[in-house]
């Protein structure tokens, strides 16, 4: 039972991980952009929930009303202002840039909230569990995060195969100058896939901040995650990336099981595997 | 030095670049361009590999960043504008080497050419109406087809943003001869709709048979120009080699 309750936790704490890796993949989707500031981006989206929750003393749930239109139109902003300009022929330019940016949002939270770490407080939400037979239930709010991921996904597959708008996303993404002979303005279409992407940010943002303590310093780790969840995944697909995220959930769970000290090392050891073994991911569907 | 053409200009162009250059970096590709299409006329730009001919209509559609007043539309000067803003403006392109989008579907191509919103004849069922094939094909991916139906969808996804001015880059190249005479069927079924087409070809003959007015380039220059009836073999020889 032990070992059954392990494996659904990680599946479960696999949707948080998608939820990570959903707008890191879309942005490098679209742009080719790798966004060493998203994991810090995240934590940045948890202080803005706690400053909103202690402002308003509203519950962390409602505080996304608040917080995925703030950061989706700091994406917005973020893009269009700065990360438009470091897009070109080299790569170098937008992992500098980003990099710079995860070293000014740590140092920003910390002048702000202090190093303390921090923990939105969900109430009856964080305990609460469901009984699915004998011995065996799981945590209703990992379950609502599991459940938040495909939703996130399955509305971002809806954006990108049935819109217009995503329709924009895919062919600035296959040919960025011909999608100019188009009449797209790829500055404007980029910069709506950052606030998208931010908006996702958001979410899974409120979601750490209920789930585990956070502080300044735990951006680098989640872009970590969110980094493997995408290449387990596979490359261009979304729905590989809950795929991903799934198996790292599930390797850190049964590390944690064999030995508590081993989860962080499990999850990395997975990914190494897919690497030797299938580089390009399990699902992909672009070349990088 | 352009040569003085011998035929009467256009009362008021469509379109004119006077004098244009182009750059690459430091590279000049276009030393003064002097350049005029009426409305309704079709024009034919060949010339050599290198001539400059991709680069002149990569300039006109706002790939290329140029002096704002050398190309002038409709009376307005648009050499400085973005390409995003050019086609808005009525200006569509059919690219080199067709570059159809392979994560869309043929009708998704389609689709996004109508981008620009420009209201006008051209929509999905008249672009099927002109190119029937492509209906049956519709949910396809758009690289999926053959040479010929992937230039139809070019040629379509220009349309379908309803330009005053198609500008179609090299569409024979790779293509065998009775698909060329297939597409270039449709071109006076276009300007009979109202939209005035600039073609640029290496095959001289076909520029040649479509043409009211040739135009050829030559390391950047024009060499020579006029009604395709008024020059002679030989005068387009010199001209295209620059003899």
């Amino acid at each position: 039972m032990d070992w059954l309750n392990a494996i659904v936790q990680g599946i479960l704490l696999g949707g948080l991980y998608a939820m990570f890796a959903t707008g890191l993949s879309l942005i490098f989707g679209v742009m080719r952009l790798v966004n060493i500031a998203h994991g810090d981006l995240i934590v940045l989206a948890s202080f803005l929930a706690l400053a909103v929750v202690e402002g308003f003393a509203m519950h962390p749930l409602v505080s996304l009303v608040v917080v995925v239109p703030a950061m989706a139109a700091f994406g917005y902003v973020l893009q269009r202002g700065m990360l438009n300009l470091t897009l070109g022929r080299d790569i170098l330019p937008p992992l500098l840039v980003t990099f710079g940016l995860s070293v000014i949002i740590q140092n920003a939270l910390l002048e702000t909230f202090s190093a303390d770490s921090q923990r939105l407080q969900a109430g009856a939400l964080e305990t609460a569990s469901l009984t699915i037979a004998d011995g065996f239930s799981i945590g209703v709010l990992p379950l609502i995060v599991f459940l938040a991921a495909i939703g996130i996904i399955w509305g971002l597959q809806t954006v990108f195969y049935r819109t217009a708008l995503g329709r924009a996303f895919r062919a600035t993404s296959d040919d960025a100058t011909t999608a100019r002979l188009m009449g797209i303005d790829n500055g404007h279409v980029f910069a709506l896939a950052m606030a998208v992407a931010l908006a996702v940010v958001a979410v899974a943002g409120v979601f750490l901040a209920i789930r585990t303590n956070f502080d300044p310093s735990i951006g680098p780790a989640r872009l970590l995650f969110a980094f493997e969840a995408v290449i387990i995944g596979g490359l261009g697909n979304l729905w590989g990336t809950l795929v991903g995220g799934i198996i790292l959930g599930v390797a850190q769970a049964i590390g944690a099981q064999i030995n508590p000290g081993w989860q962080l090392l499990a999850g990395h050891i997975a990914f190494l595997v897919v690497l030797v073994i299938r580089p390009q991911g399990l699902f992909p569907k672009m070349q990088g | 030095m352009t040569p003085p053409p011998d035929t009467p200009r256009p009362a008021t162009p469509l379109l004119e670049t006077r004098g244009l250059e182009a750059f690459y970096g430091d590279f000049q590709a276009l030393f003064g361009i002097d350049f005029t299409v009426g409305e309704g006329e079709t024009v034919a730009i060949i010339g050599s590999n290198g001539a400059g001919k991709s680069t002149f209509l990569k300039s006109i559609t706002g790939l290329i960043a140029n002096d704002k007043d050398a190309i002038r539309y409709e009376g307005g000067a648009i050499g400085s504008l973005p390409a995003h803003r050019v086609v808005r403006l009525g200006i569509a392109m059919v690219p080199e080497g067709r570059r159809l989008f392979p994560s869309l579907s043929v009708e998704e191509n389609l689709l996004i050419g109508a981008t620009a919103k420009r209201r006008g004849t051209w929509t999905l069922d008249s672009v099927y109406d002109l190119f029937p094939i492509l209906k049956e094909r519709r949910h396809n991916p758009g690289t999926a087809l053959s040479g010929g139906q992937q230039q139809m969808v070019a040629v379509g996804r220009a349309l379908m943003a309803n330009p005053r001015l198609l500008l179609c880059d090299e569409i024979s190249l790779g293509l065998a001869p009775v698909v060329i005479k297939d597409i270039y069927a449709a071109v006076p079924r276009i300007t009979r709709e109202g939209t005035t087409v600039v073609v640029v070809e290496q095959d001289i003959n076909q520029a040649m048979a479509v043409a009211d007015r040739v135009y050829c380039f030559q390391e950047g220059r024009v060499s020579l120009e006029g009604r395709p009836g008024a020059l002679s073999r030989e005068q387009i020889t010199a001209a295209y080699f620059g003899m």
